[in-house]
């Protein structure tokens, strides 16, 4: 395999496809990159056994071939060769080597052989659709800091990804939860994907994820199956294994009679949480709510550390409220409003408090009290 | 010189007996009520509750031990002058001593007997340090107001009313800091009362064998022997930095014990780092029903041990031993710290069911540890676990009538399992 690349298209797809690499796996060939030059193409494959990546890049292939680098080493190499330089590519069977030159600077890097490389099986993909990338964007980026870490609740590992009746219609829907925050999003239902199975995709393929989402006029295409799902642009296919279990039923726990409405400007809301949460030395950081007519007053009250009090003008009508909650969950539901006031929706001080962006359905929160 | 007699706790200048009493227990040193760093070791314990309770016994050789393993494990002072000790093999020990009779341990009889010696060691000073059920260091810097009279006088009526009311002996040792106040309580048993002070102290050392130091066991001391060192006299010859070499962490502290000095303090309160429950069951059982019935029965008594001390865990553990002896053990960290019962019970049974091993097991153990206090514990319910709240509430009702009428007023059904 003999390939010249420009260094910039070279780091673009490399760096992509390192991120996927574990940094400690006792697997040696996990560690590595394949590397696949044929036509005027050159891809770049990783994986992790869960995930695999494959980035492809346009370049010059004088021989065609593959073999595999160790992925971070190769991606640091490139990342420190000067803006715009020429990059070649060469392997030698003889040494076992690849040769990366680049102006003046020459590597060589051990390689192993491709035939050891697990590449991914293919999987009947039942569903297949498209989805511009904002809109998945969106999905994916407003659940996903309710994604739990629990391992005896693997199944909460991930964003459930399925199709459900919304508001105005079949949607779909990406839900996550924790056990005590929850984060529903809903978008216009794709054609096509209409019958899906419902998927958990795990935290690690969010992540992966949202690096093929950053161009707003890209469409990426979804293809779901029992046990995978696949996403793709021209220049990267991302598959990855689903969580194998069943996401609870969350339709039960999110409020339906909560009649306390409380309207405030989500910016300042979080801004004066932060402020009065600075006293609290606790890592369990609790914050009341103490509500009345048109009145919002956060306290903190640490009494080994101190106490913090704000008071906020909002729109609040019903009857007085004393409620608490972790301040970190605060701070994440509130920064997830962007547009309009957030409104939350309460019922006693001990029940699942709802909160949304003014009066749109298609993204909901459900945040867990805590005794204050 | 300072005296002090230790029948009437009368203190006095000059003479060997006491002048108000004429008792010859007099102990008397000048610095007797400048020190106040003292061990207090109870004598031939678990012998003498024995002894006490038992008149019978009161002029004959007794030896507690047996049991199970057949060791001694206290002899009291009549056997070991005939060279019974601690952890020797019973059958050796009676060869020595055919004439001696063994009693069974009972150990609620000890731990009632170390309660009340306890509970008048805390009204000299609030830093006591229990080494065990029969010895404790203490430290009564500053009491002397307090009290009215110096550590020395204090600590001789603490043996006085701990023979007088809970009718068993104990030795003081008196003294700068732990190490020598540890050394000192063991020079003049039963009965002691032994001060060493700050002028003497090094000469006090200098003849003696390192083997005085608490936890330098045979090993240790083969290691020091093997370097030429037998007694302190030895260590004061090696310069700092050459024992730090040789010995690393321990030889740091040998070369400040070689000068009598130990910065420990006493420590009234030994951090509790964690709680936990074992049972050793009485066959080996591979039900699971049964199995479940423990882990709830340990959950419950960490749990109560939590809330009695108003602590709470963020990590909760699961231990079983295998038929073979060999050990599982597995961890799970919450989110919030609990100390409720079936929270605990809950994630160390999720942990059970993830060791996926059909037994069969001979001992289960629960425990949390990362402690907090109480009041950061299970403020927060899980949104997909809506009873959780609720049963919360049930076990601290369940609390409360068990604390006005008895730990066997409610239980869960599971529990008799």
């Amino acid at each position: 395999m003999k390939i010249s690349i420009e260094r910039g298209a070279l780091l673009k797809a490399v760096a992509q496809a390192q991120s996927v690499v574990e940094r400690r796996n006792t697997i040696p060939i996990l560690a590595n990159v394949l590397i696949e030059a044929e036509g005027d193409t050159v891809q770049f494959r990783a994986t992790d056994l869960d995930i695999e990546v494959v980035d492809r890049a346009t370049a010059k292939v004088e021989r065609a071939g593959a073999t595999t680098v160790a992925a971070v080493m190769l991606n640091e190499i490139v990342r420190k060769l000067p803006d715009g330089a020429l990059v070649t590519l060469s392997d030698n069977a003889q040494s076992g080597r690849l040769t990366i030159e680049a102006g003046r600077s020459n590597f060589s890097l051990a390689t192993l052989p491709r035939e050891d490389f697990p590449v991914m099986a293919t999987s009947d993909y039942a569903t297949n659709f498209a989805a511009p990338a904002p809109v998945l964007r969106r999905l994916f980026d407003k659940s996903k800091f309710a994604i739990s870490t629990e391992e005896t609740r693997y199944y909460l590992n991930g964003v459930y990804l399925h199709v459900a009746d919304g508001d105005g219609g079949r949607v779909l829907r990406c839900v996550a939860t924790d056990g005590h925050r929850l984060a529903r999003i809903d978008a216009a239902l794709p054609p096509g994907a209409e019958g899906m199975a419902g998927v958990i995709v795990p935290r690690k393929t969010v992540g992966e994820l949202r690096k093929l989402l950053e161009d707003d006029e890209a469409t990426i295409a979804v293809s779901v199956s029992e046990t995978k799902i696949r996403f793709a642009t021209p220049a990267i296919t991302l598959t990855s294994k689903v969580i194998d279990g069943t996401f609870p039923d969350y339709t039960r726990v999110i409020p339906q009679g909560n009649t306390r409405r409380l309207e405030v400007d989500a910016a300042e809301f979080a801004r004066a949480v932060d402020r009065v949460a600075t006293v609290s030395s606790e890592r369990s950081r609790a914050v009341k709510m103490s509500l009345d007519e048109d009145r919002l007053i956060l306290s903190v009250n640490a009494p080994d550390s101190g106490a913090a009090e704000e008071e906020l003008a909002v729109a609040y009508g019903d009857e007085r409220l004393e409620i608490g909650f972790n301040a970190k969950y605060l701070l994440e539901i509130a920064s997830q409003v962007d547009r309009e006031n957030a409104v939350f929706l309460f019922n006693s001080s001990g029940d699942p408090t709802l909160m949304r962006e003014g009066n749109d359905m298609s993204a909901v929160y459900v945040v867990m009290p805590m005794r204050v | 010189m300072p005296s002090l007699c230790r029948d009437c706790l009368t203190t006095f200048e000059t003479g060997k007996r006491c002048p108000a009493c004429r008792s010859p227990r007099v102990t008397a040193h000048p610095e007797l009520f400048d020190l106040t760093i003292a061990h207090m070791d109870c004598d031939a314990f678990f012998a003498s509750v024995e002894k006490r309770d038992n008149p019978d016994l009161a002029d004959k050789p007794v030896i507690v031990g047996g049991g199970q393993r057949g060791v001694v494990s206290t002899a009291c002072y009549l056997a070991r002058i005939k060279g019974v000790r601690s952890a020797m093999p019973m059958f050796q020990a009676l060869k020595l001593c055919p004439d001696a009779v063994v009693v069974k341990p009972r150990f609620d009889a000890y731990v009632e007997a170390s309660r009340a010696i306890r509970a008048m060691m805390d009204e000299l000073t609030p830093v006591v340090q229990p080494l065990s059920l029969d010895e404790a260091f203490m430290d009564l810097s500053g009491t002397e107001r307090l009290h009215g009279a110096p550590p020395a006088v204090m600590l001789a009526r603490l043996v006085k009313r701990m023979k007088d009311e809970v009718g068993l002996t104990g030795s003081i040792g008196l003294s700068h800091n732990k190490f020598l106040a540890k050394v000192a309580s063991d020079l003049d048993k039963p009965r002691g009362f032994s001060v060493i002070g700050r002028a003497e102290t090094t000469d006090f050392l200098r003849e003696k064998p390192v083997r005085l130091i608490w936890g330098i066991g045979p090993s240790a001391q083969e290691q020091l022997e093997a370097a030429g060192i037998r007694t302190f006299a030895d260590l004061l010859r090696w310069e700092r930095r050459d024992l730090h070499a040789r010995f690393g962490g321990m030889g740091e502290r040998l070369w400040h014990l070689a000068r009598g000095e130990d910065a420990r303090r006493v420590e009234a309160h030994e951090p509790v780092k964690g709680l936990s429950n074992e049972t050793t069951f009485h066959e080996d059982t591979a039900d699971v029903d049964i199995l479940d019935g423990h882990i709830w029965r340990m959950a419950e008594k960490v749990s109560s041990r939590a809330k009695a001390r108003d602590l709470a865990g963020r990590v909760v553990t699961l231990k079983l031993k295998r038929a073979n002896h060999t050990l599982i053990s597995k961890r799970q960290s919450l989110r919030h710290p609990t100390q409720i019962a079936d929270t605990i019970y809950r994630v160390a049974r999720g942990l059970f069911d993830q060791v996926g091993e059909a037994g069969p097991y001979r001992l289960l153990g629960v425990g949390i540890s990362e402690l907090t206090g109480a009041a950061e514990a299970d403020r927060e319910g899980d949104l997909l676990d809506p009873d959780a709240g609720k049963r919360a509430e049930v076990e601290r009702a369940a609390d409360a009538i068990r604390a006005r009428f008895g730990k066997d007023a409610i239980v869960k059904g599971r529990s008799l399992r």
